[in-house]
C-alpha cells in the first residue's frame, strides 16, 4: 500500500489553487495559467536555481523564493508580479546583458532567445550598467555545431541535459565568479571530444545563441525542444 | 582538567536527549557566523529518522584577518575531537568530517596526530571508552575558496565537488552530506561543547548578554598597539576591545573605524564605539559578528579603497553560479575601481545602491546576500568619502591614486 | 566490456604515482576521493597537468570536464609548473590596509612579472594567499615555506634578489 499523495491549498496572486505535496510553487503556478519568469529551469531537468529570475514573494516572509525549488505549503500566500520583484528581475536580465555580448541583431538566435523574449516580456528598455565586453572566444571545431561563449549566460542547461538526459557529462563549468565558463572534457576543442556523443541536446536546450547549429545565419537558429518532455515522459513510465 | 574527561562522563552519565537539553540551556549560537541556536540544529539532527548521520566541522576559515580557529586547531585539537564525538553522540552519528584550510599546514598535522592519539586510547573509533557509540573521524582539505565557508558548498566540497551551494532548504540538519541528516558548526563551537558538558548549560548561559551568551574569541589586528587574539565575554564594547585590549592606536593617530566580520562585515565608526559586541547590535550597526574577525583602521586608510578591497574578493570568490552575484559583484567592483580612480560620477552613488540591494536581496546564498555589506557600511558612515572621489577627484586618506583635474592644473 | 579501473596504468613509470594510487585506494577509488587525489598529485608533481587529470578522472570514474572543473575551481590547484622558489605574499585585511599592495607592486616591478605568474627562468613565482591567519605580523608572506612578518619593501625585496641572482 502506497502512502496517498497529500494535496495543499494555497493562494497564487488572487487565486486559490490545489497542489500535490511534492510539487513546486513554478510547476504549480504554470498548471494554473500563472506565468513566472524563469531562464536556467526548463522541464525536464534538475532545478539548479542559478538565474533567480523567478523569485517572488511569500506573506509573512521578507525574503525572496525561488519558485523553481519553492515547495508548497498549506496556506501559502505567493506574489508572484509584485512591484518590487518586477524590478530586481529587471535589473537581473540587465546584469545578464551587461555580462558579456548580447547583440541581438547580428545573433543566430535573433527573435527566437529565451534573453531576448524575457527582455521584452518584462519591459526592459535598456542597461543601466556600463556593458562589460569581455572578449572571449568561439568554438567551430565541431563538424556541427558552434559554441559561442559571447552569448552564454551559465544558465548550465547544456550541462545538465548532457548529465542527466544523454548521460555523457561531457560539459560542465570551469572557474569560477565572473571568469567561469561552459567547458567540454579537459577545456578541449569540442571537435576534438571523446566523450561527446554528437546528440545536440545541448545545442537544442541553450537559451541563447551560445550553442548553435552550423550553417544558419542571423536568426534562423530554431531549437527543438520537444524532445526533452517526451524522453522524460517516456523514461517515467519505464519504470 | 583531563582530556576527553567530558566525552567520557557523556558517554557513561547522560543519555542523548538529556546532552542537546545542556546545549540548548547553555544558549551556545554557532560560532562560525550566522549564529543559528546550537542546540536547536542538534535536535533537529538528532530527531531525523536515518540510518546515517554525519558529523562535519567547519575549519574552512576562509575571513581574511580571521585567525581564532586556527589557533584552536593548532593548539588543542582535542578539544574539537571531543565537541565533534558529544555531537555524534546526541545525534546518533558515526562518522564526521574535518573540513580545513589546505592553507593551514600546522593545524592540519596536529589535526592528524591528535586523531590517530584517540584512535590509539580508544577515544575515537570503534567502542569509545568501551561502550557501543562509535565515532571516526577523518580530515578533508579545502583548496582555497571562500565560498566552501558556506555549509552546502562546504558539503559538496568534501563529496569531491566543485564547492557551489545549493539552495535551503532543505538545511543539511534534514539533508547534508550525501542527502544524509548532517551537523555542521564550525571550530569554535565545537570547542564550546566539552567545558558546556563538564560545567553544565546554566553555567555557560550566565556569561554573556541576554540573546548572546557566552563567550567569544575575536582576532584583533590592523592599526591597533596590542594585535592577537582574545576571548571576552558577549555584551563587552568596542571602545573596552580596541582602546584598553588593543592598547589604541598606534603613532598618536586617530581611530577611524573598526572592520568586523570579515567580506561579509561592514566597518563600524567611531562614534558607535561603545556600542556592545553581540549578534543584534552588530547587525544593527549594518556589520555582522561574523567568525571574529576585527581589523582595526585608522586615518591613513580611505573607506572606499576597503570596500573596494572587500567588493575584489567577493567578486573573485564568487563561485559564479546565480547572476546576481557573479555579475553583481563585478558590476560593483568595477564601479568602485571608477570612483576611486577619479572618474565615478554622482549618477555612480545611486546605481551602486541599487546594485548592492539586488545582490543583497537575490542571491543565492550568504556570501553574495552578504557581500554588499562592506559598501553599504561604508556608505552609510562614510558617504563623504565617496563624494570626496566623486566631486573633487581627491582621496582623503590619500591612498587612491585619482586621475584629477587637480593634480594637472597644479 | 568492464574496465578494471585498478588496471588503469598511470601517465609515466615515475614512482611518485604511487603516493597518487595509495591516496585513490584508501578512499576506495570513488569519485568523492577527487579532490584529496588532486591535492596528492599537486604535493607529488607540483602542479597538475592535462595528462594527470585525465589518468585520475579514469581511475576514479569522475568525467573529465568535472575533473578540470573541480580543478580550476580551487585556487590552491594550479595547472602550470610552479617556480624554483616561492613568493607569497598575504593579501588579507590586515595586511592589505599596512601596505601589502605597495609590497605587491614592488616585487612584479622587480621581477618583471605579474601576480600568479613565473619568471621565464623559472626561478621565482609570485603568489599572494588570502589570509595567512598570521595577522598579527601584517604586512606577512611565505618564502619558500617560511613565514616572515613585518615585512617591508626592501626585506622582500634583498629575499627575491637572492634567488633571481643565483642563475647567474
Amino acid at each position: 500500500m502506497t502512502s496517498p499523495v497529500r494535496v495543499k491549498t494555497l493562494r497564487i496572486n488572487d487565486l486559490d489553487v490545489s497542489a500535490r505535496e511534492d510539487e513546486t510553487v513554478l510547476e504549480i503556478a504554470r498548471e494554473n495559467g500563472i506565468w513566472i519568469p524563469s531562464l536556467c529551469e526548463i522541464e525536464g531537468l534538475s532545478a539548479l536555481s542559478a538565474c533567480r529570475l523567478c523569485l517572488v514573494e511569500v506573506k509573512g516572509s521578507p525574503r525572496l523564493h525561488p519558485a523553481c525549488v519553492l515547495k508548497v505549503e498549506e496556506g501559502m500566500e505567493v506574489f508572484t508580479n509584485s512591484e518590487r520583484v518586477a524590478k530586481y528581475r529587471r535589473m537581473i536580465l540587465e546584469l545578464m546583458f551587461s555580462e558579456r555580448n548580447h547583440i541581438c541583431s547580428v545573433c543566430v538566435s535573433n527573435g527566437h532567445c529565451d534573453l531576448q523574449a524575457l527582455a521584452q516580456m518584462l519591459d526592459m528598455t535598456h542597461v543601466e550598467m556600463p556593458y562589460r565586453n569581455p572578449a572571449l572566444s568561439v568554438d567551430a571545431s565541431h563538424q556541427r555545431f558552434i559554441l559561442d561563449h559571447n552569448r552564454c549566460i551559465l544558465c548550465q542547461r547544456c550541462v545538465r541535459v548532457c548529465d542527466e538526459i544523454e548521460g555523457a557529462h561531457t560539459w560542465d563549468l570551469m572557474g569560477r565568479g565572473i571568469n567561469a565558463r561552459v567547458i567540454i572534457d579537459l577545456a578541449e576543442p569540442w571537435g576534438a571530444s571523446q566523450t561527446c556523443t554528437g546528440c545536440g541536446k545541448c545545442v537544442q536546450v541553450c537559451p541563447t545563441g551560445a550553442l548553435s547549429e552550423k550553417g544558419v545565419s542571423s536568426g534562423e537558429m530554431i531549437k527543438k525542444r520537444q524532445f526533452l518532455p517526451y524522453l522524460t515522459t517516456m523514461r517515467e513510465a519505464r519504470r | 582538567m583531563g582530556g576527553y574527561s567530558a566525552l567520557l562522563r557523556v558517554l557513561e552519565e547522560m543519555r542523548p536527549m538529556e546532552v542537546i537539553e545542556q546545549m540548548a540551556r547553555s544558549g551556545l549560537r554557532g560560532r562560525g557566523g550566522a549564529g543559528f541556536p546550537t542546540g536547536l540544529k542538534w535536535s533537529t539532527v538528532a530527531k531525523a529518522v536515518h540510518p546515517k548521520k554525519y558529523v562535519v566541522c567547519n575549519a574552512d576559515e576562509g575571513d581574511p584577518g580571521a585567525f581564532m580557529d586556527r589557533s584552536v586547531l593548532e593548539s588543542d585539537p582535542r578539544r574539537v575531537l571531543e565537541g565533534m564525538a558529544i555531537g555524534a553522540y546526541a545525534v546518533g552519528a558515526d562518522e564526521g568530517y574535518i573540513y580545513v584550510r589546505a592553507e593551514y599546514p600546522l593545524a592540519v598535522k596536529r589535526l592528524r596526530i591528535a586523531i590517530a592519539q584517540a584512535e590509539r586510547m580508544g577515544l575515537l573509533g570503534k567502542n569509545i571508552g568501551g561502550t557501543r557509540f562509535s565515532f571516526h573521524v577523518d580530515l578533508r582539505l579545502g583548496g582555497g575558496a571562500f565560498v566552501c565557508g558556506e555549509e552546502t558548498a562546504l558539503l559538496a566540497s568534501i563529496e569531491g565537488k566543485r564547492g557551489a551551494p545549493r539552495p535551503r532548504p532543505p538545511f543539511p540538519a534534514e539533508s547534508g552530506l550525501y542527502e544524509c541528516p548532517t551537523i555542521i558548526n564550525n571550530v569554535e563551537t565545537f570547542a564550546n561543547v566539552p567545558p558546556i558538558m563538564r560545567k553544565g548549560g546554566d553555567w555557560y548561559a550566565r556569561i554573556g548578554t541576554a540573546k548572546s551568551k557566552g563567550t567569544k574569541v575575536f582576532a584583533l589586528a590592523g592599526c591597533v598597539n596590542n594585535t592577537g587574539l582574545i576571548e571576552v565575554p558577549m555584551g563587552i564594547t568596542l571602545r573596552e576591545i580596541i582602546m584598553e585590549i588593543g592598547g589604541g592606536i598606534p603613532g598618536g593617530r586617530q581611530f577611524k573605524a573598526v572592520q568586523t566580520g570579515g567580506p561579509s562585515g561592514g566597518c563600524i565608526p567611531a562614534e558607535h564605539l561603545d556600542m556592545p559586541v553581540d549578534y543584534q547590535s552588530l547587525t544593527q550597526l549594518g556589520s555582522i559578528m561574523g567568525s571574529g574577525g576585527m581589523i582595526v583602521m585608522d586615518e591613513s586608510s580611505c573607506m572606499v579603497d576597503v570596500a573596494k578591497y572587500f567588493m575584489e574578493f567577493c567578486m573573485s570568490e564568487s563561485c559564479g553560479k546565480c547572476a546576481p552575484c557573479r555579475v553583481g559583484t563585478a558590476q560593483i567592483y568595477e564601479m568602485l575601481c571608477r570612483i576611486t580612480n577619479g572618474t565615478g560620477t554622482p549618477d555612480d552613488l545611486k546605481l551602486l545602491e541599487e546594485l548592492c540591494d539586488l545582490v543583497r536581496t537575490t542571491s543565492l546564498c550568504g556570501l553574495g546576500q552578504n557581500a554588499p555589506n562592506p559598501v553599504l557600511s561604508t556608505l552609510r558612515y562614510f558617504r563623504h568619502e565617496y563624494l570626496t572621489h566623486i566631486e573633487v577627484q581627491a582621496c582623503p586618506a590619500q591612498v587612491c591614486k585619482l586621475h584629477s583635474a587637480a593634480e594637472v592644473t597644479v | 566490456m568492464k574496465i578494471d579501473f585498478e588496471m588503469i596504468a598511470p601517465p609515466s613509470n615515475d614512482k611518485r604515482w604511487r603516493v597518487v594510487q595509495m591516496t585513490m585506494r584508501q578512499h576506495g577509488n570513488q569519485p568523492n576521493a577527487l579532490i584529496e587525489t588532486l591535492h596528492s598529485v599537486q604535493e607529488s608533481f607540483g602542479y597538475l597537468d592535462k595528462e594527470s587529470l585525465r589518468y585520475v578522472a579514469a581511475v576514479l570514474r569522475v568525467p573529465q570536464s568535472r575533473v578540470y572543473g573541480v580543478a580550476t575551481f580551487y585556487h590552491f590547484f594550479t595547472l602550470q609548473p610552479q617556480g624554483l622558489h616561492i613568493c607569497l605574499l598575504c593579501t588579507g585585511t590586515a595586511c592589505y590596509i599596512k601596505g601589502a599592495p605597495n609590497l605587491v607592486a614592488d616585487v612584479e616591478k622587480l621581477t618583471g612579472v605579474a601576480l600568479g605568474k613565473t619568471t621565464p627562468d623559472g626561478q621565482v613565482s609570485l603568489m599572494t594567499a588570502r589570509c595567512l591567519g598570521s595577522c598579527g605580523l601584517a604586512p606577512a608572506g611565505v618564502f619558500d615555506g617560511t613565514v616572515v612578518g613585518n615585512l617591508s619593501a626592501p626585506t622582500v625585496h634583498a629575499r627575491v634578489e637572492e634567488w633571481l641572482s643565483h642563475d647567474a
